[in-house]
């Protein structure tokens, strides 16, 4: 069904969205900022710089989850040459990277006064570095390859390695001595965080979601309409 | 149901996620000694013979073990089950204190002595307001 699509019904869709997610992100981040800033209370041990946290661990997930997507949706195009999927994967891709960019960055800044170092090459920190440099290598592979079917294969296969890295991000703090902390949120069993910090990270976290949702929509609309351009009226 | 095509891509992708995975957890097992941030003193202890290379070692602060004599901190670090002595001078980080995590950077003199060059704090996964640990604490 997705095959036949057609990209002026979704165009349509798309290029009307990104004001009302603009609108909401900013009312989302507004109550964001102000609980993780203002009100939340500061860490019994690290005082105020726990806040650095509430950007770094939703840019964390949101940039780990974007590449789940990504592969999710470059493996199941690539099987069944689904080229909307390919269309989504790629305008996914920015973002992502800005926010593993902003992961890393916000951690060193957070570790200088609480580790006393900006940089440790530990699992975690060097796994993530290396996420980084996989959506890097993703974004240059589109560029170097212009929507056909060897830049299907090619990001892809690029997927396929760093999805790979994705549970050792997640599982490296409990499979080696690591400098970073283990998780503090658990699904399965008690967080050890305590709930008064947790609502301003998880409304963090959507706010940080909605900012995806806006650059993947202004994106993919700027693909819909490369396709337009090019006279073709389905993918 | 699926053309011939769709499975074979399909088996592609397996094979290739497959066979990526087998190398990078190779790749990693052989490499475990570099992707471990630090060592505990248990494994000091079983070490065969004592390297002269800079090594990073990590465990809690043992409570009431932290000496400071003018320019040198003296402290325990422990995992429970063993220990080691630490000797270092420099800066010391903020959240350096008894019973929390430390990885000191540097070179060991014997097994139970590490003259440490370098001090990092370890930060554990528990975050709450002061007034709630307070609240821990008289329990």
């Amino acid at each position: 069904m997705f095959k036949y699509f057609e990209p002026n019904k979704i165009f349509s869709i798309t290029s009307r969205a990104p004001k009302y997610v603009l609108l909401l992100f900013i009312i989302i981040l507004s109550i964001g900022l102000t609980e993780a800033l203002i009100l939340s209370p500061e860490d019994y041990k690290q005082s105020h710089s726990v806040r650095i946290m509430y950007v770094h661990v939703p840019a964390a997930w949101i940039c780990l989850g974007t590449f789940s997507v990504i592969t999710f949706l470059s493996l199941v195009g690539y099987t069944f040459k689904i080229r909307n999927f390919f269309l989504i994967s790629k305008s996914l891709a920015p973002s992502g990277f800005v926010f593993s960019v902003i992961a890393l960055v916000t951690g060193s800044i957070w570790g200088k006064p609480t580790w006393g170092t900006w940089w440790a090459w530990d699992a975690r920190i060097t796994s993530m570095l290396i996420l980084a440099l996989f959506y890097i290598i993703y974004l240059i592979a589109w560029r170097i390859y212009d929507n056909d079917d060897k830049a299907f294969k090619v990001t892809s296969i690029i997927t396929i390695l760093g999805i790979i890295n994705v549970p050792i991000i997640k599982y490296s703090v409990d499979w080696w001595n690591t400098l970073h902390q283990p998780a503090s949120i658990n699904i399965l069993s008690k967080s050890s965080i305590h709930i008064s910090m947790l609502y301003p990270l998880l409304i963090m976290t959507a706010a940080f979601a909605l900012f995806s949702l806006l650059i993947f929509l202004m994106k993919y609309n700027t693909e819909l309409i490369k396709i337009k351009n090019k006279g073709l009226d389905r993918l | 149901m699926y053309g011939r095509k769709v499975k074979l891509r399909f088996i592609f992708l397996l094979l290739a996620l497959i066979i990526l995975s087998l190398s990078t957890f190779l790749i990693i097992k052989s490499l475990e000694e570099n992707v471990v941030y630090f060592q505990s003193p248990t494994k000091i202890k079983t070490l065969p013979e004592i390297e002269k290379k800079k090594i990073r070692i990590g465990g809690m602060v043992k409570k009431e073990s932290i000496l400071v004599k003018e320019e040198e901190v003296k402290f325990i670090v422990t995992d429970y089950k063993n220990e080691i002595n630490v000797i270092y001078s420099g800066v010391i980080p903020n959240l350096f204190a008894e019973g929390k995590g430390v990885v000191a950077e540097g070179f060991l003199k014997d097994r139970n002595l590490f003259l440490a060059t370098k001090i990092l704090a370890k930060h554990d996964e528990n975050y709450m307001p002061p007034e709630i640990k307070k609240a821990l604490e008289e329990k």
